[in-house]
């Protein structure tokens, strides 16, 4: 077995369920963090687990990701305060509401522009660093919802599908450096942001498996990860259906 | 959004009752003062952890839940002062991982991993090593504490109002367990040395109860289809070093629910005569987390007993009155047909808890679970409660989802004083059911 590695991690969008269940598994391993998020007191609550857990060092930055115009200062000023850079996870977005963002208003703008322009924008801050030490991952979180479009979430589904493509360019673009890029599709996910599904059966995973992932693909594996890995197989039936097929459905 | 969203994921571990509820899932503190002091929050509500509980004592029919699980972070470690705390839903399995790399352990443990800090608090949960360290309220220094007509408390053993020590044992309706401070004990190895020794009659199980002294973990268990006869098994922790912590996910789960009917006389005796084979002579090295939750390894086991979910009975009775008494139980059992496919049986101390409501007395407690059969099955465990009243002892609630509220008052003499002390927006059935005057 090999050693766990300390790493330095830089996490957009901590308060997510999955993003601090990927903490956890890195700070065991003694790595040091930045959390960004909305929420000081709620930050602060994650930072202090993780260093009982194991962290050498958890520092918090509370920033509207989404509205950030200069990702690029934030991010070089975060990697000089931990000495480098291993790994940048892209963990915020929203699901939104389908029905407010067929109003062709502000629901949609934000649906896109929480989930792919703000994603895209701070992946490409991070590929800068990433590509100039020629070592270290950018993970960003995207969604089976953007392996085809279908009416109950096609805005949110469109916006994943989107960063899905930047991020496989943006790995293809690392490739010959030594660093890295990943997205990270997981199916359903039982967190906060899926409260008032029905959720159980099989096809349910837990934030801590969707982790398993996040922490395999810090190391290698990519650029596109589905998670959990079932989800390549049911998506590759759900892609091939035939429209006249899945316009029956209420998928 | 709301924060309370409709689910029907909720059941209590026995499975007999089922029903959708408004459930809030906090997983910030301060998540969980707004499920508690919420606008849309519904009239009552019920702090609940993992639902281990066997009854109603994790259900609320006529409101909402709150459930916990999602406040399980560590807020601190003190390896020298062997203290943690941490968020109430914090998993005992998840703090063992995290402790026992460093050499440390939870005093207590109940039979299974899946159960909260809040949830073993609120049920003053036990172990097989009650006679050394008594129950787990024992081991707890402080409470943080959401209440809906307060501020956010933090709760010391002094606690003048009598809070903390209604707390303990409070099933949760004192208000909502936020975190916890708890005593901790050092360990040398993640392994214990255990020993089986099959008995043949009770007065070998107290006798090798009372003369197993220098072994911290006890506990027999007995064969209900051949009263006597059992298995006694006796351990203590290693000092190999080998820290390894145990693993969280069950190795293998119940896909589906099983048949009730399958728990007859027969699979009962061939059960059981199983276990007994199994028996092994000889000292074992044996991992804590095999050790102490042997049924966790099977997730949801608790659905082979079927659509209609089964009844789990736990009894103390004193330890001048368990000769006569548990016989009488078993005597009872075997003569109503109905059998128990685990009997265990296990003895208490004299160390005392802080909680009021605290279930364990100097004694045997003996743990018994049924197939839920309706009718026949509620007049077997109304006839075991008559013998553990007469006997002078009293049930757990947190297994218990049907006892008459004037045998419990019986049982829980100061049960007032925990009515006395509830936070008014939070009910469960079974306090509904047994407060009644």
């Amino acid at each position: 077995m090999t050693r766990p590695i300390a790493r330095r991690v830089i996490i957009l969008g901590a308060q997510s369920a999955i993003a601090e269940a990927a903490a956890r598994l890195f700070a065991a391993e003694g790595s040091r963090f930045i959390l960004v998020g909305r929420d000081q007191g709620r930050l602060n609550e994650i930072c202090g687990d993780l260093t009982v857990r194991g962290a050498a060092a958890c520092t918090t930055a509370v920033l509207d990701l989404a509205a950030e115009t200069n990702p690029q200062a934030h991010m070089r000023a975060w990697v000089e305060q931990l000495g480098g850079l291993s790994l940048v996870l892209i963990a915020f977005g929203t699901l939104g509401d389908q029905f407010e963002t067929e109003k062709a208003g502000p629901a949609l703008d934000e649906t896109l522009a929480v989930n792919f322009t703000a994603p895209a924008r701070w992946a490409m801050a991070a590929a800068e660093v990433v590509e100039a030490q020629g070592a270290g991952t950018v993970i960003a979180i995207g969604s089976v919802a953007g392996d085809r479009g279908r009416r109950s979430n096609y805005a949110y589904g469109a916006a994943k599908a989107g960063i899905a493509a930047f991020m496989q360019g943006l790995a293809h673009r690392l490739e010959p450096t030594g660093a890295r890029a990943v997205l990270i599709k997981p199916g359903f996910v039982d967190t906060p942001m899926t409260a008032g599904f029905k959720k159980g059966g099989p096809l349910w995973a837990k934030p801590h498996q969707i982790a398993a992932a996040i922490h395999r693909a810090a190391d290698s594996g990519g650029p596109i990860v589905y998670a959990p890995w079932v989800w390549r197989w049911i998506m590759l039936i759900i892609r091939a259906l035939p429209a006249f097929v899945l316009h029956r459905t209420r998928l | 959004m709301g924060l309370y969203a409709p689910d029907e994921s909720f059941t209590s571990w026995g499975r007999v009752e089922r029903r959708a509820y408004p459930v809030a899932r906090p997983r910030f503190a301060s998540d969980l003062a707004a499920a508690i002091n919420a606008p849309d929050r519904p009239a009552t509500v019920l702090p609940v952890g993992l639902g281990r509980a066997y009854g109603d004592s994790c259900l609320n029919a006529e409101g909402g839940l709150i459930v916990m699980t999602g406040l399980n972070r560590l807020i601190q470690i003190d390896e020298q002062g062997l203290i943690l705390r941490a968020q109430a839903g914090l998993s005992l399995g998840e703090a063992l991982r995290v402790l026992t790399p460093r050499g440390l352990f939870l005093p207590v443990l109940p039979g299974s991993q899946f159960v909260t800090l809040g949830g073993a608090v609120a049920n003053d949960v036990h172990g097989k090593n009650h006679l050394m360290h008594g129950s787990f309220g024992r081991w707890v220094r402080r409470i943080g504490l959401q209440r809906s007509d307060r501020e956010a408390l933090s709760l010391a053993s002094n606690d003048p109002g009598g809070l903390f020590s209604a707390t303990i044992g409070g099933l949760g309706l004192t208000g909502a367990i936020a975190w916890v401070e708890l005593g901790l004990i050092p360990i040398d190895s993640a392994y214990l040395d255990a020993e089986d020794v099959p008995f043949s009659t009770l007065d070998e199980y107290f006798q090798l109860m009372a003369e197993s002294e220098s072994f911290e973990h006890r506990v027999a268990w007995i064969d209900c289809t051949q009263p006597g006869r059992g298995v006694f098994t006796r351990a203590k922790m290693r000092d190999d070093g080998d820290l390894q912590p145990g693993r969280i996910e069950p190795r293998i789960s119940a896909p589906f629910d099983g048949a009730g009917f399958l728990f007859n006389g027969l699979t009962l005796r061939a059960f059981n005569a199983a276990w007994a084979a199994a028996a092994r002579p000889g000292t074992r090295r044996v991992h804590y987390a095999r050790f102490f939750f042997p049924l966790d390894s099977v997730g949801d086991w608790n659905r082979f007993y079927g659509r209609r979910g089964f009844r789990q009975y736990q009894c103390v009775v004193p330890e001048v009155t368990a000769r006569d008494a548990i016989p009488e139980l078993l005597r009872a059992i075997a003569d109503s047909g109905e059998g128990s496919m685990l009997a265990v049986l296990k003895a208490f101390g004299p160390k005392p808890s802080p909680g009021i409501m605290s279930f364990p007395i100097p004694g045997h407690t003996l743990a018994l679970d049924f197939a839920n059969r309706g009718d026949k099955t509620l007049r077997l465990l109304a006839r075991l409660d008559e013998i553990v009243l007469e006997a002078g002892g009293r049930i757990y609630a947190g297994k218990d989802g049907r006892a008459p509220p004037r045998t419990f008052q019986r049982m829980y003499p100061r049960w007032l004083e925990l009515e006395r002390l509830r936070d008014p927006a939070i009910r469960s059935d079974f306090w509904s059911r047994v407060s009644v005057t």
